[in-house]
């Protein structure tokens, strides 16, 4: 069978990802030093595995309402009217989906008709473009700059608007930059959109990451929340991606749009992981803090460090990523992270698998005790020496 | 627990500098507090955490129970100072329970700590009995895994 022939368009025409290709590399080699993992390295909290054991003890097996447990989006509602001071109502403006990942590809299809342009803030995280492309949308980057701390300024938004834009993703904190808006950012971008029909996503997924005073998120700023499809979940606070759980929070009817793509595509979220995210949002304060103090001390540690051995990185100041420029050793980010893999065995990604403007950075992730780091920055920096000796 | 007796728990050999920049403070800060610790006796010493077995394959260590009498005027802190005052004794703790002091003893062969206990420990005033149990195996010693530390689950998942 010819099976190219078969295959969908669209499906055919998508690019695999630029980090997975890299993977693959390293997958192959034995005893790589991995800083390429985008997950936590800490446990889930023990209270919140025990409150699944008991939600199996008890039999909880079925599904639940396709938007989620009441129980659990009522405690999402507070816990974002605590952080933000916003309100949703449980009943109708908030979904639980299958990790963010769920939310973002069910919020843009839900609202991205052919034709459609989304401007997508790049670097960032690989999933936006295909999706959109998926829903016959047209994808148009941003590119941030290491200047500007990788944040998004009005000047750039404002150069890409058309007539046809309908989306704007705006993913902070950021993977891979770290890159945080904080509220005077924010206002710029507000000041741009509140006179259009532009809706915005944003994905939060790291908002519990951030080392320089709280996370502020658009739907906080005047207007914005009529306008906002907010994306967060629990894999990267609490430590839970295996659980697969996040969740949408939007206008109602935007949410009852999404609510049938999610009821189509999923019925409802995992349900023993829905009972576990309740204790995590009610009885987690503590531990959320105890793991940012965590990322924090690495952070601090690795960007130094990172500019000790002549890898220039401004101060990341969300998630857990630094992205360091090393164009300074002459080689493009794909020949610094093959070479460093098959020299040194140390695995890192490539800037430009998040995007153009990637290129000249490597993403690190800090998502490893600092043992781990310390050991990996040693063997950079015979690398970066070595390098850095052979141009000279 | 603070941050920086955290830090140095996990690992002595962290420079001030390197201590410095992971709080966010001045490594002449870091080296105030450290002295200040040391002064008041917050911090009584730097220690290595070694895997015993491949130290010296003879090391024997015991964990001896003690239950002991109180003396009128001083309770156990007299007892204590007895047992402590001998250089094969590693740690002496006082606990709640069926025993009074978790005392921990490391000599070169059973023999020896079996004698030690019998001559030294059990003679002293005030000690009503001593159970001795010796060390097999340790898994984990002060937050350090000794062997077969656990893998790094996570593999190159993303999309
Ligand atoms: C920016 C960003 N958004 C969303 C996700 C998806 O996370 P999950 O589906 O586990 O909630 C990730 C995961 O790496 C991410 O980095």
């Amino acid at each position: 069978m010819d099976y190219d022939k078969l295959i969908a368009d669209k499906c055919r025409e998508m690019k695999p990802s630029g980090i997975r290709k890299f993977f693959d590399l390293a997958n192959q080699m034995e005893g790589v030093i991995s800083l390429g993992v985008g997950e936590p390295d800490f446990q889930t909290p023990w209270n919140v595995r025990q409150a699944a054991i008991t939600a199996l003890e008890r039999g909880k097996t079925k599904y639940t309402a396709n938007s989620g447990l009441s129980d659990l989006r009522s405690s999402i509602s507070g816990y974002i009217k605590k952080s933000l001071g916003v309100s949703y109502d449980p009943e109708h403006e908030i979904i639980v989906t299958v990790g963010g990942s769920e939310g973002i590809d069910a919020a843009i299809r839900s609202v991205v008709n052919p034709g459609d342009e989304v401007l997508i803030v790049e670097p960032c995280f690989v999933c936006y473009s295909p999706i959109v492309s998926l829903s016959g949308g047209i994808p148009i980057s941003i590119e941030t700059k290491a200047e500007d701390e990788f944040r998004l300024t009005p000047a750039q938004l404002k150069e890409k608007i058309t007539d046809r834009t309908k989306l704007l993703i705006l993913p902070f904190p950021n993977n891979p930059t770290g890159a945080i808006m904080e509220r005077k950012d924010l206002e710029g971008i507000a000041e741009i959109l509140r006179g259009t029909d532009i809706l915005v996503l944003s994905d939060e997924i790291y908002s519990e990451l951030t080392y320089s005073g709280k996370h502020c998120s658009i739907v906080e700023l005047e207007g914005m929340q009529e306008r906002t499809i907010l994306v967060n979940g629990f894999s990267k606070a609490y430590s839970m991606t295996g659980w697969r759980l996040g969740y949408v929070a939007a206008p109602a009817p935007v949410c009852q749009q999404i609510l049938k793509i999610h009821q189509y595509a999923i019925m409802s979220a995992p349900t023993v992981s829905q009972y576990a995210a309740i204790e995590a949002l009610t009885h987690c304060d503590d531990d959320v803090k105890k793991m940012r103090d965590e990322y924090n001390m690495r952070r601090r540690w690795l960007v130094k460090a990172l500019n000790d051995i002549g890898l220039d990185c401004f101060e990341p100041k969300g998630a857990f990523y630094v992205f360091p420029c090393i164009r300074s050793t002459g080689l493009s980010s794909e020949d610094f992270c093959e070479r460093l893999l098959y020299e040194h065995n140390v695995a890192v990604v490539p800037g430009n698998a998040f995007g153009e403007c990637g290129e000249g950075f490597i993403r690190i992730s800090y998502a490893y005790s600092l043992k781990h780091l310390m050991a990996a920055v040693e063997c950079m920096k015979e690398f970066v020496e070595k390098v850095k000796k052979e141009k000279n | 627990m603070d941050s920086l007796i955290r830090l140095l728990k996990e690992n002595a050999r962290l420079s001030d500098e390197q201590l410095a920049v992971m709080l966010g403070v001045s490594a002449d800060e870091i080296a105030s507090r450290i002295a200040d610790y040391e002064k008041k006796g917050v911090i009584k010493g730097y220690s290595v955490i070694t895997n015993d077995e491949l130290v010296d394959q003879n090391l024997v260590t015991a964990f001896i129970e003690v239950k002991a009498t109180p003396q009128a005027d001083f309770g156990f802190e007299d007892l204590a100072r007895k047992i402590m005052s001998y250089d094969e004794v590693d740690s002496v703790t006082l606990m709640s329970g069926s025993f009074d002091f978790a005392v921990t003893l490391t000599g070169t062969d059973y023999k020896e700590i079996a004698l030690f206990v019998a001559k030294r420990l059990s003679t002293i005033e005030g000690v009503i009995s001593t159970s001795t149990h010796f060390v097999l195996k340790q898994y984990k010693k002060q937050g350090f895994i000794i062997e077969n530390e656990a893998e790094d689950e996570r593999g190159f998942v993303s999309p």
